[in-house]
């Protein structure tokens, strides 16, 4: 439970990190909070040759308002953002499922970038990016490039980002009047991993559901607006579609159920915020 | 830019409990071994080293983090505080004082994480109550399962730090 040997790097401008991913033939990774790279550390999962550390990098602990979207830079932390006073009305999916996102003690440290270059299945912050089609502002020594959520999540601990990319920062789009906005979760302990994680988007127009914790990315589907008996069967097709895993923390039965009735509570909640 | 090579101990300097303390560390340690193994502060615990249990839970810049998921090469520069830093000239604080007289403390192995993570709910938060303390106390384990205890001593130091909070014109 101790960390292999690696070189550290301590870099103070944005084109030091770019420099020494595109020289480090992908054998590099990036340390922003830490909170998952250093557990992967401690148990070996990985075994990097350089640790480059963004944590002091300037200019990107910013948290923007911008047209339709809040930026956010990739040295913020999963507290700042939950500190952030235009938190609950530019975004109140994330300050729904902020509190979910591991404890107080590794919010404190870990960033939200850093979280969505992680791409842990059944982590809150990548499922609301993907539910509220987001983007992510990725940086090389080849330039910039914007991907949507989709595009960035591919899979397990895996995204579109290329060895010598980092994600400089998130574009996650701000609350639209008439969307309510909800966010359950269910896990052993709170703060723990999510068996199944699920965020709502609920308009007078349908329903926009992301699932998480049952695939290899956030599942997304979209519903035009519908009686509640019919929404009943939606997420039973949605449970069989998804819930069929089964891992040492739940049955695929227990899952599929969860996603049902957790689905109908968090779908009810954002139902009841439409303005 | 400032590269630490593998395998080679670089200088490391912080605030420990109000004193600067100054060594050698590799990359790859870990703040927490820095603490116990180079420091000798041994009052910080090491339970599951994965960021689960809580045990070796410190104060980084006033906020509590866990020591065994920071690199000590991290915290150079840095201000860290520590269980030990938590008693003045032999008195304990009002939070271990409450831990006394509630009984918020069976074998000790978690103690000394929990009382960093209190001590930055009871700094930084104006509102303390059952469920913020409950929800903070979701990032630590103790194995006694003491946890009732545990909340009613963090309301307790709480309701008496409010009550004696000075007037803003004091």
């Amino acid at each position: 439970m101790k960390p292999p040997v690696f070189d550290y790097a301590f870099v103070e401008h944005l084109d030091e990190v770019v420099e020494l991913l595109a020289a480090d033939g992908g054998e590099a990774r990036l340390l922003a909070g830490g909170q998952s790279l250093i557990a992967m550390l401690n148990m070996r999962l990985i075994q990097p040759t350089l640790v480059v550390d963004i944590s002091r990098l300037p200019d990107h602990d910013f948290i923007t308002l911008k047209e339709g979207v809040v930026e956010i830079g990739c040295t913020v932390t999963q507290s700042d953002l939950q500190l952030w006073p235009g938190l609950a009305e530019s975004l109140p999916l994330l300050k729904r499922a902020l509190p979910w996102v591991g404890h107080r003690q590794t919010r404190n440290k870990g960033t939200v970038c850093g979280s969505i270059a992680h791409a842990d299945p059944s982590a809150e912050l990548p499922l609301c990016l993907a539910a509220l089609n987001g983007e992510a502002v990725l940086y090389s020594s080849r330039g910039e490039r914007v991907l949507a959520a989709h595009e960035l999540q591919v899979g397990t601990l895996e995204t579109a980002c290329e060895p010598d990319e980092m994600i400089r920062a998130l574009r996650f789009p701000r609350a639209v009047p008439g969307v309510g906005y909800g966010f359950g979760e269910v896990a052993y302990r709170h703060g723990d991993f999510a068996i199944v994680a699920i965020a709502v988007l609920a308009s007078t127009e349908g329903v926009r559901i992301a699932v998480g914790g049952v695939s290899e990315k956030p599942e997304i589907c979209e519903w035009p607006l519908m009686e509640d008996r019919f929404l009943n069967d939606a997420l039973n097709d949605l449970a069989w579609k998804l819930g069929t895993t089964e891992d040492q923390h739940a049955t695929a039965y227990y899952r599929r159920s969860l996603i049902r009735k957790l689905g109908r509570r968090v779908v009810g909640e954002a139902l009841a915020c439409v303005g | 830019m400032r590269r630490l090579n593998a395998g080679q101990r670089h200088l490391v300097q912080f605030d420990l409990n109000g004193k600067l303390v100054s060594e050698e560390s590799e990359p790859r340690l870990l703040l927490s071994d820095f603490l116990r193994g180079v420091l000798g502060s041994t009052g910080s615990h090491v339970g599951c080293e994965h960021g689960v249990c809580g045990a070796c839970t410190v104060r980084l810049n006033g906020r509590a983090v866990r020591s065994c998921l920071t690199l000590a090469v991290q915290a150079n520069g840095e201000r860290v505080e520590t269980v030990e830093g938590l008693a003045r000239d032999g008195v304990l604080s009002p939070l271990q004082q409450a831990f006394r007289r509630h009984h918020a403390l069976q074998c000790g192995f978690c103690t000394p994480g929990i009382l960093m993570s209190l001590a930055e709910l009871l700094d930084a938060d104006t509102d303390v109550n059952e469920k913020s303390v409950r929800e903070l106390l979701s990032g630590h384990l103790c194995r006694c399962t003491g946890y009732g205890n545990i909340v009613r001593a963090a309301l307790d130091v709480f309701a008496e730090v409010s009550a004696t909070e000075p007037a803003p014109d004091a």
